[in-house]
Formats: C-alpha cells, sequence, structure tokens
C-alpha cells in the first residue's frame, strides 16, 4: 500500500447560479497575460451546450484521455508512444485556437478621439491575434451562456447520448444547468502520459499536477491527451500552461480563488488519502461504468486506525491526518455517496468531483406534478433527465445519480418538516441510507456551508524539507528565467516581438519597472 | 584569395562549431523558458501538417545524408565495396529527392509564416530570417547536383569528404583540398556552416530536443515529483 494525499475538490451542481465569478477572478490572478488571454483556466459553461473548447466531450473528434486495449492495457487514445513522436511535427489532434475564440478586445481609444462624425462612433472589436478589426465576433468563451443559441447547435452535445433528445428542443421541456470546469488534477493523468519532454508530473504531497515551465519544449501533446480540454498553449510563450490549483495558497493552508469568491459556496476542498498502488488497476476496470467505483476503491478511509498508522509510517503529516478526517469532499464523495467524478470513462481518475443539481423540484412536487415514490418524490421525474447526468458523472449508469438525487431530497423533506413542522419527521428518511445525526452534518455542510465546513486545507509542510531562510529576499512566483515576470526584455537568445494589441500594457508594465 | 580561402574553409569552420555547441549550452543552461520548438499551430494549422511534415522528414533525410556521406572514411566506404561512382549517383538521387521534399514543406512553410496575417503578425525577425536562410541553402545544396552531374565519378565528392574528415579530425591543410571547388560548392558550404553559427540564438534548439524526446519512449507513463 502506496498512501498518498491529495486535496480534491467538489462543486455543488445544485447549487450553482452560473455567475461566472471563479472564472473571472481566476482569469484576473492567473491569465491575464499574453498569450493566454483566451484560456480559461476555470470556465463555466451551461449545459445542453458543447461547451468550451467547442464539443471538448466528443473524443472521436478530440482524441483525448485514455483507452483500453484489448490485453487489458491502457494508451491515450491519441496513440502510444511512438505515434505520439510521429506526430510531433504537426499533431493531428490539436485544436485550433477558433475551436476556443479568437480573443478580441476593442478599440476604447476610438470613443474619445474620434473627430465630429454623424453618428456616435463605436468601439470596433480587435483581434489580438492580428491587431486587424474584427467585422464581427462569431465565438466566445460563454457563447452558449443560459443556452444562448439553436437548440440544433447545443443538441451536439454529446451528453445527449442515449437519450430521445427531440423532446427537451420544446421550450416546455427546456432544462438547463450549470457546470464549472477546470483541471481535474487526476489520479491517471493523461496529459502526463502524453508529454514527451516529462515537463508534466503530479506532486507527490498533494497531487497537484503542474507542468515544469522550464522543461517544456511546446511539444502540444498534452492539450490533444487532456480529454477536459485544460491544458492550454500559451501562443506567445510556446509554452503549455494550465490550472496550478492555486499552489501557492493551497500551500499556505488557503482555499483556491475559484473556491474562495464563489458567491453560490459550491465548493469544498478537502484532503483524500488513497492507495498509489490501485490507480493502475482502478483505471483499466473493463466495464466503464464500473470506473466509479472502481475509483471509489482507490480511497482510504482516514478514520481506520490500519490507515493512519500506515500513513504516520509512510511520512504524511499530522495535520494532514487530522484534516483528512474532516474532509468535507471525503464525505460527500464516500459517506454519502452524493457527488461523482466528471467523466470517469476517460479513465483518468479525476479528483474534481460533483453532486448532480436537483433541478427545482420544490413547487412541482407541491403542486402533484411529480410522482411520488413513497416519502421521496421519484427523483426520474426532475427536469433534467437522470441519464443526462449519468453521462456526464458515471459513464451513463443512472443508479448511483438516482441514489444521489434521493439522498439530497430526502434531506430537504426532513429539514423542511422540522422547520415548518418544528419536529422532524423520520419518516422522511425512510428507504435511505441516513440517519436522523447524519443528516443535520449533511445539511449542515452541503446547505449552511460554512467556510470551514467548506474547506479543511492543511498546510504543506515546507520545513520538513526546506530551509526557509534560503528563501529570504526570493521572487516568489516567477515564470522561470529566475526571477522574470514572464514579459523578459530579451536577451542574446531572443525575445518574442513586440505585442500588438495590449501594447500599452505592456507600456505600463516596462514604465512601473523603470519608475 | 588565399588567405580569405584559408579563414572561410580553415578557421570558420571550427567558430561555427564553437558557437553551435557552446551557444547552445549556454542558452540550455540559462533560458530554458525560451528553448521550445515555438509551434503556430494552434494560431493557423492550414496546410501546416502536410507542410511541416514534407519539411522534416526531407530536412533530416538530407541532415543524415550529409553526416553519413561526409564523415564516413573513405576507406570504409573501399572496404564495403562502395564505388566513387555510386556514392556519388547516391548522394545526388536521395539528396535530391530528400531534398525536392523538404524544399516542396518548406517553401509551404514560408508562404505560410508570411502569408497569414495571424503568424506574419507573431513571427519574430529570427523566425524569419531562418527560414529564409533554410531556404536559400537547401537550394543551393540542390544546384550542386548539376554541377555534381559533369563529374560522375566521385573525386569532387571525395574532395569535400576530405576536407570535412579532416575538419572534424583537427588536421590543419583541411581547406586546401577544396580550393579549386566549384563555387557553388562553396557558397553551399558557408552557408551551411553559418546556419549553425545561428543555431543556437534561434528557435533550432528545438532540434535537440526532438532529438532527445526520443527518450521518452522508455519512459513510465506517470511522473510523479516528491515534494523537495
Amino acid at each position: 500500500m502506496k498512501i498518498r494525499a491529495q486535496i480534491g475538490m467538489v462543486l455543488n451542481l445544485d447549487k450553482c447560479i452560473g455567475c461566472h465569478t471563479c472564472s473571472v477572478t481566476c482569469k484576473n490572478v492567473w491569465t491575464s497575460r499574453d498569450g493566454v488571454e483566451y484560456a480559461w483556466f476555470n470556465n463555466v459553461e451551461t449545459k445542453p451546450g458543447i461547451g468550451f473548447p467547442k464539443e471538448w466531450e466528443n473524443q472521436e473528434k478530440w482524441q483525448g484521455g485514455w483507452v483500453r486495449k484489448p490485453d487489458g492495457k491502457l494508451e491515450p487514445r491519441q496513440g502510444g508512444k511512438l505515434k505520439i513522436l510521429a506526430n510531433i511535427f504537426a499533431n493531428p489532434n490539436l485544436p485550433a485556437i477558433d475551436d476556443y475564440y479568437e480573443p478580441f478586445t476593442y478599440d476604447y481609444e476610438r470613443l474619445q478621439n474620434a473627430p465630429e462624425v454623424v453618428t456616435p462612433p463605436t468601439a470596433r472589436p480587435v483581434s489580438v491575434l492580428t491587431g486587424q478589426k474584427m467585422d464581427k465576433i462569431e465565438w466566445g468563451p460563454n457563447w452558449e451562456d443560459d443556452l444562448g443559441g439553436e437548440f440544433a447547435k447545443r443538441a451536439k452535445d454529446a451528453l445527449f447520448e442515449g437519450i430521445q433528445k427531440e423532446m427537451y428542443s420544446a421550450f416546455e421541456n427546456t432544462f438547463m444547468m450549470y457546470l464549472p470546469r477546470l483541471c481535474e488534477h487526476c489520479l491517471n493523468p493523461a496529459c502526463v502520459a502524453s508529454c514527451p519532454s516529462g515537463s508534466i508530473y503530479k506532486r507527490e504531497d498533494d497531487g497537484i499536477v503542474l507542468i515544469d515551465q522550464d522543461k517544456c519544449r511546446g511539444w502540444r501533446m498534452c492539450v490533444s491527451g487532456c480529454p477536459y480540454k485544460k491544458i492550454y498553449y500559451n501562443w506567445q510563450s510556446g509554452k503549455a500552461e494550465k490550472c496550478i490549483f492555486c499552489y501557492p495558497r493551497i500551500e499556505a493552508g488557503q482555499p483556491t480563488v475559484c473556491s474562495e469568491t464563489c458567491v453560490g459556496r459550491i465548493r469544498y476542498l478537502g484532503v483524500l488519502l488513497y492507495d498509489a498502488d490501485k490507480i493502475a488497476e482502478a483505471a483499466a476496470v473493463e466495464d466503464e461504468q464500473s470506473l466509479y467505483e472502481a475509483q471509489l476503491g482507490c480511497f482510504l478511509d482516514p478514520n481506520s486506525e490500519e490507515v493512519i498508522a500506515e500513513a504516520r509510517r509512510q511520512g504524511i503529516p499530522e495535520s494532514w491526518l487530522t484534516a483528512a478526517k474532516a474532509s468535507p469532499v471525503y464525505k460527500m464523495a464516500m459517506e454519502w455517496k452524493v457527488a461523482f467524478p466528471l467523466h470517469p470513462e476517460y479513465r483518468t481518475l479525476p479528483m474534481v468531483w460533483y453532486i448532480p443539481p436537483l433541478s427545482p423540484i420544490q413547487s412541482a412536487l407541491e403542486n402533484g406534478l411529480i410522482g411520488e415514490n413513497g416519502i421521496i418524490p421519484d427523483v426520474k421525474d426532475l427536469r433534467i433527465p437522470i441519464r443526462y447526468l449519468a453521462n456526464l458523472l458515471t459513464a451513463g449508469k443512472e443508479e448511483p445519480i438516482v441514489k444521489a438525487l434521493e439522498t439530497m431530497v430526502a434531506m430537504r423533506r426532513y429539514m423542511r418538516s422540522k422547520s415548518v413542522a418544528g419536529q422532524a419527521d423520520p419518516a422522511t428518511l425512510a428507504g435511505t441510507h441516513l440517519s436522523a445525526a447524519e443528516v443535520e452534518r449533511m445539511y449542515q455542510v452541503m446547505a449552511i456551508a460554512n467556510y470551514e465546513d467548506r474547506f479543511v486545507v492543511p498546510s504543506s509542510h515546507k520545513e520538513m524539507v526546506e530551509d526557509a531562510f534560503e528563501d529570504k529576499a526570493g521572487c516568489g512566483f516567477s515564470f522561470g528565467n529566475g526571477c522574470s515576470d514572464g514579459v523578459s526584455e530579451g536577451s542574446l537568445f531572443g525575445k518574442k516581438q513586440a505585442p500588438i494589441v495590449f501594447h500599452d500594457l505592456r507600456r505600463d508594465r516596462a514604465a512601473n519597472r523603470r519608475s | 584569395m588565399n588567405t580569405l580561402h584559408q579563414f572561410v574553409f580553415g578557421i570558420y569552420p571550427y567558430i561555427a562549431l564553437a558557437i553551435f555547441l557552446f551557444g547552445s549550452l549556454a542558452r540550455f543552461e540559462r533560458e530554458q523558458y525560451g528553448w521550445k520548438s515555438d509551434s503556430s499551430q494552434l494560431l493557423h494549422r492550414g496546410n501546416l501538417r502536410t507542410a511541416n511534415i514534407l519539411f522534416h522528414v526531407g530536412v533530416l533525410g538530407v541532415f543524415f545524408g550529409h553526416l553519413v556521406g561526409l564523415l564516413t572514411p573513405v576507406a570504409v566506404w573501399d572496404a564495403l565495396g562502395v564505388s566513387h561512382t555510386f556514392k556519388q549517383m547516391l548522394a545526388m538521387v536521395a539528396g535530391g529527392i530528400f531534398g525536392i521534399i523538404g524544399l516542396i514543406g518548406l517553401v509551404m512553410l514560408i508562404a505560410r509564416r508570411f502569408g497569414n496575417a495571424r503568424l506574419s503578425a507573431n513571427s519574430s525577425w529570427r523566425d524569419k530570417i531562418l527560414l529564409i536562410w533554410i531556404l536559400i541553402t537547401l537550394v543551393l545544396g540542390l544546384s550542386t547536383i548539376f554541377v555534381s552531374a559533369h563529374h560522375t565519378d566521385g573525386h569532387e565528392m571525395v574532395k569535400l569528404m576530405t576536407w570535412a574528415q579532416h575538419i572534424v579530425t583537427f588536421q590543419g591543410d583541411a581547406a586546401s583540398y577544396i580550393a579549386d571547388a566549384a563555387p557553388i560548392f562553396k557558397a553551399h558550404i558557408f552557408m551551411g556552416m553559418t546556419f549553425f553559427l545561428i543555431f543556437p540564438f534561434t528557435r533550432m534548439v528545438h532540434v535537440w530536443s526532438g532529438f532527445a524526446s526520443v527518450g521518452y519512449v522508455g519512459r513510465a507513463w506517470q511522473l510523479v515529483r516528491a515534494r523537495r
């Protein structure tokens, strides 16, 4: 047994209001730079929809993730090592920037310096790639927000597999949900496996997957290897970049920026202990619908004395073991079984999990529009088809999703009986695996969601491996090349040519540096 | 003239090779963040796949052809029973085929880089010079086939081989062997040597990493870094 710890994340889609605060704060902190202005380490998609980049879930098209070969071994869907090397000159599966969107800004200056004209001056869009005016913006990072666009387009959504989707084109049957997405920091990452330079790695101590910017050579295989399309090619620096799970904050025991700023309090961070020796086997089980359970089988019970003793022996810090016991992620994934991995069929064993949304039902339930199955409403009558959620979270297996939704409905009805009738009705829990005490705990974590219940992040124990004194006067986060801020002034070995659109920004930066 | 010839073909090769090797080393040591293939595929795909594969196959073929053809001692060819005439023909045919393949790809790449608005706006002058430099070198190299066609006995070729082998074995008289070589050979050799000189200052350094990526074949799928 090789015990490792990871900070996992759970997103409670039942509470996501699609406000994009996570995306915007993330962008402000990490990708407000030239070359990744088009990249969103975190983005929020409206489902149904084809997403960002276009049709990222269509692996027939993009060839991301893993496939199980007849001999039971896994191989990246884009090919084995020799095929990946053979494609190094031009990657046939690489999305073009137009599959994300052509990054643009606006000619704001025109609003101030236009001469006297008959019609009011307008700020026309300007391409960041060429500096030329654009006739029309054709696509953006969030083009389908709140079901924007016609049904025929969003019907290409891969999650409609096995569903008679035509009936959902009728207005009365329309449904939608939000899906915030970031790097999954997988246990079996396909990006790491696809990198010919060996520049991508998983951190042993907290599971964060990072790209060594100094070692990346820009072969672009990780971009196509990642089935979630969460690695972006920085077209200015020529290096791949991805969500870093805000590791400088995580190391300090703080939540990621997206989690911290979530106004709906939908995000949870907590420690998961897992057995690294089980990964290969779990990712390679034959039946795709068993992958979810197989991944659960990798996680270790933080309350088991045996696990604790072994983890101690293997050097996992005491504060991490304590945090693992209080981990909201463990509770939701393992104890209550309400959280699920995103697309387990990609065989990456993702570590950012989702609680399926309980589409609004309370009033429909009270008006008798939804059938009741005993005391629990029949969740199969929800607006969002169960199969749709199952295609997203359990490779199409409906049973675990139904159970999770029933658990959530039971919690609501129990708490409702308690606050409306003044006394909890134990009958509301009939048919579930929940005890009254457990429901109260669930309610505290999932509904009240206090800060300290949502984020149980132990600080990393850097003092165990390095001497902080050596870091005095260090430059902190940088882009390699010593203390470079990523905007190198150039050397004998060249620099990117003068920027095009955001040159004012750069001039400001240069001026700031001088002053 | 003699002094100039001695400098360009007797001394300059060492300057070019020294800058090539130590420049690459210095850049690898100091400028890892700038060490990359600098792919433009994301911005504009177009016919990149065709162009880039043609170019790389052609150029790598030509590179290894030069390496083996120039640096294998004459004695080895004799021992293998390869006549000079045959080797000359082989060099002309194989070099011609790979050269043409590379040239087609290169012309497509140049058209792409200069013709596409996104690429021309985001290409450094180093990228542009590099492409033109390779174009001139390649065209000169292909032109030498016509010169060689006039003496298929391989006599000229042996002179060039002797020059190259004397250079890499540090024998001072190397330049004298090609004193009377056709000017087009000399021009091609000069451009080729200078290519190695500018190599470390351009995106060409990705070639080192390209060869190094062969190590990927023997690597484990997953990489985990311990805390440090």
